[in-house]
């Protein structure tokens, strides 16, 4: 007898989903994932001068502001065939980098780790011990006894004061956590820690882009930071050193804190590399451009089918028709409607929305089905890392070597890159990519330096608009996967627009051959100790780290999960 | 003594984004004490961590889903100010409250907290407000500007700032 569990909504993920599975003998048998918001920003945005789009879809999200803007100013400049100056690029990259890393650390400490780490089993902890051990997987300066001890107090009269607060929906005693009492506690403390660190690339942030959460330094062309060495208003040496020290700190933090934690916590879970593969064709693209016309970039990307990284076919530039040609977009099973019973390419995709209540065999979910070359794929930090490797990047192989290694030894038993396709693998690639993107904000910074000190303060090229029909694409590898804004502009209006984003890769229903989502793939076959408590489905949901707060709706009910376990 | 006036909502859903439109019109038309920072934080979360540590006044400008009239104003303080993001009154409540649960945590929450807002009448997508919200945001900018002189900071009109924030 198979049992329907629905979690509505996910907790601890920006934006409404639900997720439904079937669970029979102890196993997901089938699974549903519903975005269960609308998102009509492209309906906002026609009609519009493309070069206010990026300040309005970057009000689409709270936490991906950035990346909004990143994505719509370079499908504006696609369309245009821009160039943008050098320093325009590198204080992008700046940007984009330090979101990225401030987004992994949040994701991994703040939001999914609780699925792994029991909060009130710290409290059993001997806390010299844990000093011990964390002492001896890394320098880390803030590992000693001192700490952990003042971390277990502060923590016990969290807990004791009945304030779980931040930790009440975790799910404390459930038989699928396995961490030894030191392990949570040293998890507890660098997840205080990583409250502290993450501010400082946030800071990053706002140095560059003006304010956060919304930079306001963008523009079609360029950025709005006028570069001027001996003025106080504008971006000088002083606010370059700041940011400098800030790079220096996060980046002790990513490979002496953040990487140790995911491979020792992989290590204990080193059975979670058998679940959650789902679909395995990744979609990457290249980012962190290092001239002006997007041509080279800093981070390969491209197309890997099947899980064979020898399969890998690059994407190697913003015109890259290997990869525009590619993406389509099904509405069968989403609640829109098309003109045509067909997938439709961004271009001349359609936003009619038809909702009809959740059918499980019909119309379940706002979002859209992207597919790539017909085929559902898999995007995010996973993507990304495979990709990587694949075309050799080497900062990317040492990381991910350096993270394999240590579980490998941890979990005495050897580990290789192809634990990487599962529920854990992906908390592994995303804390390998964070390091090579601590390492790239480093270089990006030398690279503005640089530049700047060559003479060169140009960072803005004025976009003009040709009479008639333009069409871009703005692509972006986003913290969660690829990301891309299609722009067709009409007379220097938006005629049409269009956002892929990576959790509608990820997150979406069905397609048009009936085939699951990303997320509904890799549900299939986890285990489910109790169906009340379905702490696995929410580890393989949270491992894509789900950001689909599109939009957002005043009708979301309280702000508990709701989970209800029917007979079907 | 440190203050920030936060305006939060979303400005694709009409009346979702008073928050952030009473900031825009506190930022045209005031000038605020050193002390007093007034931030536009649109729907974000973990992002707001620095700049609400440590605080010792927070005021939130929202649209609260309170069961009143559409237009009608709310305020929220002491108690009711955890309740209304328990209950997720504010539908992007999950963010800040995150936030706040983690500056208690650290040990760096607001000393006092006040929430000021108003019942929405329409979430659709739009990036204007209706005319009825429209209509309380200069209530809503005099009623922050109150609640700050109350306690000591005292906002400062700009020459001229009137006429331009009615016309509109």
């Amino acid at each position: 007898m198979s049992k329907r569990i629905t979690i509505d909504p996910i907790t601890r993920i920006e934006g409404h989903l639900r997720i439904d599975v079937d669970v029979d003998g102890g196993k997901v048998k089938k699974a549903w994932s519903s975005g269960q918001m609308w998102r009509g920003v492209e309906l906002i945005l026609q009609g519009r001068d493309p070069r206010d789009a990026w300040t309005i879809t970057q009000r689409i999200c709270g936490v991906c502001t950035t990346v909004h803007a990143i994505a719509s100013v370079r499908a504006v400049e696609n369309a245009l065939q821009m160039e943008v100056p050098l320093n325009a690029q590198y204080i992008r990259n700046l940007i984009i980098l330090a979101h990225c890393v401030h987004d992994h650390i949040v994701h991994f400490y703040h939001l999914s780790a609780l699925d792994w780490v029991d909060v009130t089993q710290a409290l059993k902890a001997d806390p010299d011990k844990a000093a011990a051990l964390a002492e001896s997987l890394s320098s880390w300066h803030r590992n000693g006894k001192q700490e952990m001890r003042a971390v277990k107090e502060r923590l016990a009269g969290f807990v004791n004061g009945g304030q779980l607060g931040i930790f009440t929906n975790g799910y404390w005693g459930h038989p699928a956590m396995k961490l030894p009492p030191e392990v949570n506690l040293l998890a507890v403390a660098h997840y205080l820690q990583a409250l502290e660190v993450q501010r400082k690339a946030n800071k990053i942030v706002s140095i560059l882009g003006s304010k956060t959460p919304h930079i306001q330094n963008l523009a079609v062309g360029g950025v709005a930071n006028p570069i001027a060495t001996d003025s106080q208003s504008v971006l000088t040496v002083e606010r370059l050193m700041a940011i400098k020290s800030h790079i220096d700190e996060l980046a002790d933090f990513v490979k002496n804190v953040y990487l140790v934690d995911v491979a020792a916590i992989g290590a204990f879970y080193a059975d979670w590399t058998k679940y959650g593969a789902g679909i395995t064709n990744y979609l990457s693209v290249p980012d962190l451009p290092l001239d002006t016309k997007g041509t080279q970039f800093a981070l390969p990307g491209g197309y890997i089918e099947g899980g064979d990284v020898a399969k890998f076919k690059p994407i190697t530039s913003f015109n890259d028709d290997f990869w525009g040609k590619g993406v389509e977009e099904s509405v069968k099973h989403s609640w829109y409607d098309y003109s045509t019973q067909k997938p439709l390419h961004p271009y001349v995709g359609e936003t009619k929305p038809n909702y009809t209540d959740f059918q499980a065999d019909g119309k379940y979910s706002w979002l859209k089905s992207p597919t790539f070359y017909g085929k559902p794929a898999q995007v995010g930090p996973l993507a990304h890392v495979l990709a990587m490797v694949a075309a050799g990047h080497e900062p990317t192989k040492k990381y991910a070597t350096t993270a394999l290694d240590l579980v490998s030894q941890l979990a005495k038993t050897k580990v290789g890159l192809d634990a990487l396709h599962s529920t854990i693998g992906r908390h592994a690639a995303r804390a390998v990519r964070c390091a090579v993107m601590v390492d790239q904000l480093g270089e990006q910074w030398q690279l503005l330096i640089n530049n700047i000190a060559k003479g060169d303060t140009k960072t803005f090229n004025p976009p003009v608009f040709p009479k008639g029909e333009a069409m871009g694409v703005g692509f972006h590898e986003a913290p969660r996967g690829t990301l891309s804004h299609w722009v067709v502009i009409d007379d220097g209006k938006i005629k049409n627009y269009q956002c892929v984003v990576p959790s509608t890769w990820n997150a979406c229903p069905r397609n048009e051959k009936d085939e699951a989502g990303p997320y509904e793939a890799s549900l299939l076959d986890n285990p489910i100790a109790d169906p009340e408590k379905p702490l696995e489905v929410l580890r393989t949901v949270h491992s894509f780290d789900p950001c689909i707060a599109c939009a957002i709706h005043l009708t979301d009910k309280e702000n508990e999960a709701t989970i209800s376990v029917k007979v079907v | 003594m440190r203050a920030v006036v936060l305006g939060v909502g979303n400005t694709i859903l009409a009346d979702e984004g008073v928050g952030v439109r009473v900031i825009e019109a506190l930022e045209r038309d005031y000038v605020m004490p050193p002390e007093v920072a007034v931030i536009d934080a649109g729907t974000s979360g973990m992002e707001m961590l620095e700049d609400l540590s440590h605080l010792d006044f927070l005021l939130v400008v929202d649209a609260i889903a309170a069961g009143r009239a559409p237009g009608e104003r709310v305020r929220l303080e002491g108690e009711e100010v955890p309740v209304f993001f328990r209950r997720n009154l504010s539908p992007h409540g999950i963010g800040l409250s995150d936030v706040l649960a983690s500056l208690e945590f650290l040990g760096a929450a607001p000393k006092e907290m006040l929430i000021l807002g108003v019942q929405p009448a329409s979430l659709e997508l739009s990036t204007e407000l209706t005319p009825m919200i429209a209509a309380r945001v200069p209530e809503l900018v005099a009623q922050v500007v109150g609640e700050l002189t109350q306690r000591g900071w005292v906002p400062t009109r700009k020459v001229g700032a009137g006429e331009t924030a009615h016309a509109r």
